[in-house]
């Protein structure tokens, strides 16, 4: 019997090195392991042994089990271990064809920078307030120190709708609007489009994005704008931005000033860049205009503010060396594609 | 406007480079543009004599010269010119001399004959005759007495080419820098000098004037101020060269002595001139008055105007003479056989003068002046000095006596010196008298704490103005930056929030972001085939439109975009897909602002892209914005899109938008061979149903059971109404419908259709029974059959 269980257990490792796949292994399990099978059928025969070698056999019958299990799992996971191997050769592809792409949409490059700029004014704490675009004379010109005939009327080619209402020229009226429904302390950005009477040509549009500011308060100076301004240009460019503030007139403010940062290209020198200036004008800025605050039912005399502007196409084109301004407008895919 | 840096020098000391000038002024509130030195393109030229003239051995148009250019050492050099004569003083360009146009000259031979240099013409130093009218256009130039005539003398320094020309732009509000004296007064403030004005004075001498002219404003509330003076015995000729010069630098020709003072006054005191002759004023009546409708005028350019009432004209005593502050007429100008001749120094109303140079469409330098705003008494002082140059110029005998009419008032504004505000205002500290000190070098005089304003400058009235001459001069670069203090929240509203969510969900779809002009031209609602009598073609337009196609505002966004997608169509991309958050314009009622609403329209054509894709896309959307109970309806009726191929989506009957296959012929219109997809959906809608901000709800603890159900209905049941049925059969055990199959065909009745859902069920509080699952699921049959279908056999 002894004999027979050493004969099983050879042969059961000869064969089962031998099994090509998981199926013959299984079946060798059940021709060694099974109910029927052949360390069962010798086990049956343990009755006729002796009692002295009935624990002797019977522990050898165990380790030859084990061994066979033992085999059967190495034997299986060397088998398996060859499947893989083969799948996987089989299985090679050229990783250099291209993925199978979900085409994302991109967002237009004047309002990257809008809401850039929307943001850095969120963080200084400002709002943002909109307003109509097709308005009243009163708030695009009147309420903003511009009367009818004024000179200023002439630099700003205004659409007019009928003599009380215009196409918007600024978004300033959007400013006299929130001083009229809000008292101070204000803080306002106002974004929107204004049309003015420019043929469409690389550099002008009769359609564009000024983004004007407003701030109205108790004791508010004009080193609050120059501070103010100062903060948001050194985000928008960077902390080594260097500005300057160069009088300037405009009706609604006094003083007035615009904001020059010096030429990033030349460092002041003069090049081609700012056209030899040495410096690019970035935005126009003063503090409120008197006459504009009584306009708005706030005195004069307990108030004070500043107020700004700049032209979104401008910075935009800057940003990234857009040299007509049409191709906005145009909205050509593979324009819009590299933003 | 140009400055002569010369002539700022009579008035201000200001001898210093360009670069450091421009700067300081642009600081100070007079930016500079740009400046440029005269001759600068001009080397190495000389004044040289010629010594004799020769016929050249192998030429009949050469002649070689031999030029003494001051150094004992003759040149010779071969020229084409005839007007020489031996003892000419003319310019020499030596050898690797530069002339203007980057023209070198070197020496070289002629036709076998050396040349040492070239004699210059009037244009090759970038000179015209009206620089210098006795020299000729073509020959070389024999300079004058007027130049000087030391040999070896630079040429640019011997004919007075060598000015600095420093370009300004001057703001709106300071009509009184478009003048030498005016920025020579910024100059001196600018740089702590000392202004030095003259006081003209004329001689006269040769009888009154008084009588000869009689002077009357009708209309002084259009006119200030009328004066003039007569000049007899006038003698045209060329100005002298310093004049001519001074004009040259500022930009202007220089034409005769008479028209040259009025250009020269006009630049130095900034006060336009005009002068004409006394023989064509009917009975010398000079009249300030509207003209009459229909009156008509030849101008000086020699066009006939009509006039109409609004329009102010000098008249005599039966025509206009001229448009006030505007151009005067051809018929008084200036001739050849004038003798008398009449100087008017006159002030008008600003927005007259805007109004009638607009009107009669010509901006000329006097009305682009008077537009702004001049100052009435500055009418005497130009007129005084045009008479002086009269004088000293010698072109005519000045009589005695001022014709005038003056209605202007002679009082400064008051403003006080509120010094405490302003320093606060500017966040500066200067005391009372470094204030007065900045404002008396702008010309403003004191009475105790008032400052007496200029009559010059009307636009001080406030002491916020006053503030802005102080920080100008104080230095706005020396004013600190102080950081706004007090609490102050900055935040979107929410509908800027669920504009943005609307924007980044349309951007992860895939659809780029567009930006179109918002006015289109009433043609562009024919091309989307809007009926003729449909309320959206009333629309808000334009009354001085740029063109056809941008005269009126649109009222649906479906225009400018198909015109995008046309365009992108027409440049060869084969594929699109974009949105725009679009305004539009709709009209309330006459004289008042329109309803200005915001749509959300994509469009896309391409890649692929059919009805299910665009459909997908608003499902995504909505999903995106909680918005779930919405209906979606067949519509024929919606004129832009294919009758088979469009649905329109509301919420509780409210309408959301609309969305579908454009039609086919308005595609044609746009010339687009493909088909094309388009939705519009009503933000304030959108925002009032939906929600940028999501909720959460708990994951399931139970698991769900799916069913198929696959069923058999009349082919023209929408599938929509199906699903409704489930959902109203299955109640709050629902969680997912999913449509799986449509089939018509063979083994389903004609007519018909097979529709196959996969419904799943859960319920949070349990795991499902199998009899509540039956139970559901007979309630979802019992609808499905309410609506018209049965389980497929």
């Amino acid at each position: 019997m002894k004999q027979a269980l050493e004969a099983i257990r050879s042969q059961a490792a000869k064969e089962l090195a031998a099994a090509e796949n998981q199926q013959s292994l299984e079946s060798l399990r059940v021709k060694y392991l099974g109910k029927k099978g052949e360390l069962t059928s010798i086990l049956k025969q343990m009755g006729k042994l002796s009692p002295e070698e009935r624990p002797v056999i019977g522990q050898l019958a165990n380790d030859v089990r084990a061994f066979i299990e033992q085999d059967l799992e190495k034997r299986s996971a060397e088998l398996k271990a060859a499947e893989l191997e083969k799948r996987l050769q089989t299985e090679t592809i050229d990783v250099t064809m291209p993925g199978k792409r979900h085409e994302l949409g991109c967002k237009h490059p004047l309002s990257i920078v809008l809401d850039e700029l929307k943001e850095i004014f969120i963080g200084m704490g400002f709002e943002i307030v909109e307003g109509p675009e097709v308005e009243l004379d009163y708030y695009n010109f009147e309420a903003l120190n511009i009367p009818k005939n004024h000179p200023a009327r002439d630099t700003q080619d205004t659409f007019y709708i009928n003599d009380n209402i215009v196409l918007r020229t600024q978004t300033s009226p959007v400013q006299i609007r929130t001083m009229e429904k809000k008292k101070p302390p204000i803080r306002v950005i106002s974004p929107g489009r204004v049309y003015r009477s420019d043929a469409v040509d690389a550099t002008h549009s009769p359609l564009f994005h000024p983004i004007e500011g407003l701030v109205v308060d108790k004791g508010i100076t004009f080193a609050d704008l120059k501070g103010t301004l100062e903060v948001f240009v050194k985000q928008l460019y960077g902390e080594d931005s260097v500005v300057r503030f160069r009088p300037h007139h405009f009706p609604f403010t006094e003083p007035s000033a615009e904001l020059d940062v010096q030429c990033f290209n030349c460092h002041g020198e003069g090049c081609r860049l700012c056209k030899g200036e040495g410096w690019i004008e970035i935005l126009g800025c003063g503090m409120v205009h008197p006459k504009v605050l009584a306009n708005c039912d706030i005195d004069p005399e307990v108030y004070s503010g500043f107020a700004f502007g700049m032209g979104l196409e401008r910075l935009v084109m800057r940003r990234y060396n857009i040299d007509d301004l049409r191709l906005f407008y145009e909205n050509d895919v593979r324009f819009l594609k590299q933003f | 406007m140009n400055l002569s840096m010369k002539w700022l020098n009579e008035f201000v000391p200001v001898d210093m480079e360009p670069r450091a000038f421009s700067e300081a002024m642009t600081m100070s509130g007079s930016k500079v543009e740009g400046w440029e030195l005269e001759g600068a393109e001009i080397d190495n030229v000389v004044v040289g004599k010629v010594l004799s003239i020769e016929k050249h051995p192998d030429s009949d148009h050469l002649v070689i010269c031999q030029v003494d250019v001051g150094n004992g050492d003759p040149l010779q050099i071969v020229t084409g010119a005839s007007n020489l004569t031996p003892g000419d003083i003319v310019p020499v360009a030596l050898d690797g001399s530069k002339l203007p146009g980057g023209v070198a000259i070197k020496k070289g031979k002629l036709r076998g004959v050396e040349s040492n240099g070239m004699l210059c013409s009037l244009g090759e130093l970038g000179l015209t005759t009206h620089d210098f009218p006795y020299a000729i256009e073509n020959g070389i130039f024999v300079l004058g007495d007027d130049c000087d005539r030391t040999l070896g003398t630079p040429i640019c320094d011997a004919i007075g080419l060598n000015d600095t020309k420093v370009k300004f732009e001057i703001t709106s509000n300071r009509p009184d820098c478009f003048s030498v004296i005016g920025l020579a007064r910024e100059a001196a403030a600018t740089f702590q000098k000392e202004l030095t004005l003259h006081t003209p004075s004329v001689k006269g001498g040769h009888g009154s004037a008084i009588g000869m002219l009689d002077v009357k404003v009708e209309e002084p509330s259009l006119c200030y101020n009328y004066s003039a003076r007569i000049v007899k015995n006038v003698r045209v000729k060329p100005s002298p060269r310093w004049m001519r010069e001074r004009l040259r630098a500022m930009g202007v020709r220089p034409i005769n002595n008479i028209v040259d003072i009025t250009n020269y006054v006009m630049l130095e005191y900034g006060q336009p001139m005009h002068a004409f002759d006394l023989r064509f004023i009917d009975e010398a009546k000079i009249r300030v008055r509207l003209a009459r409708d229909g009156e008509t005028i030849t101008t000086l350019d020699g066009a006939d105007r009509t006039l109409t009432s609004k329009n102010l004209v000098i008249a005599d005593a039966h025509k206009p003479v001229a448009i006030a502050g505007v151009m005067g007429g051809e018929y008084s100008g200036i001739m050849d056989d004038t003798t008398t001749i009449v100087f008017e120094s006159a002030c008008f109303n600003a927005p007259s003068v805007r109004v009638t140079a607009r009107d009669q469409g010509m901006r000329t330098d006097a009305s682009s002046r008077y537009e702004k705003g001049l100052d009435p008494n500055n009418c005497l002082p130009a007129l005084e000095r045009a008479c002086e140059l009269v004088e000293l110029l010698d072109a005519g005998d000045v009589l005695d006596g001022i014709l005038t009419d003056d209605h202007s008032s002679k009082e400064r504004r008051r403003i006080k010196l509120d010094v405490d505000w302003i320093n606060r205002f500017l966040d500066i500290n200067l005391s009372a008298d470094e204030m007065k000190a900045i404002l008396t070098k702008l010309a403003c005089e004191f009475d105790g704490d008032d400052i007496l304003v200029p009559t010059f400058r009307p636009d001080l009235e406030h002491k916020a103005d006053i503030a802005e001459e102080i920080a100008r001069f104080y230095g706005y670069n020396k004013i600190p930056g102080t950081k706004l203090t007090g609490a102050s929240e900055g935040k979107y509203t929410p509908e800027q929030k669920f504009s943005a969510t609307v924007s980044s969900t349309m951007l992860a779809l895939g659809l780029s972001e567009i930006m179109t002009y918002s006015f289109i031209s009433s043609k562009y609602y024919d091309r989307i085939l809007m009926p003729e009598n449909d309320p959206l073609r009333n629309s808000i337009v334009i009354s001085n439109p740029l063109g056809e196609d941008t005269s009126i505002m649109r009222t649906v966004a479906l225009p400018s975009m198909m015109e995008v997608l046309a365009r992108n169509y027409n440049n060869r991309n084969p594929s699109a897909a974009l949105f725009e958050l679009a305004s539009e314009y709709i009209p309330t009622a006459p004289d008042a602002l329109p309803n200005e609403k915001v749509t959300l329209i994509g469009g896309l054509y391409g890649n692929g892209a059919d009805y299910f894709t665009l459909k997908g896309i608003v499902e995504e959307l909505l999903d995106r914005l909680s918005i779930t109970d919405y209906d979606v309806e067949a519509s024929t009726k919606e004129y832009s899109y294919h009758p088979g191929r469009c649905a329109v989506l509301t919420v509780n009957g409210k309408r959301l938008g609309v969305l579908g296959e454009i039609h086919p012929r308005c595609a044609e219109n746009y010339g687009i061979k493909e088909r094309v997809y388009s939705f519009s959906l009503d933000m304030d809608a959108l925002f009032s149903c939906g929600q940028a901000e999501k909720s959460y709800h708990p994951l399931p603890k139970f698991p769900a059971v799916t069913r198929d159900l696959a069923l058999i209905c009349d082919d023209t049941i929408p599938v929509l109404t199906l699903e409704k049925a489930i959902r109203k059969g299955a109640g709050t055990l629902l969680e997912k419908i999913n449509l799986f199959d449509v089939y018509r065909g063979e083994q389903i009745e004609s007519g018909k259709k097979s529709v196959a859902f996969s419904i799943v069920l859960r319920s949070p509080d349990a795991t499902l029974t199998d009899d509540q699952t039956n139970e559901a699921l007979k309630e979802v049959m019992k609808e499905l059959e309410k609506a018209g279908a049965v389980l497929r056999a």
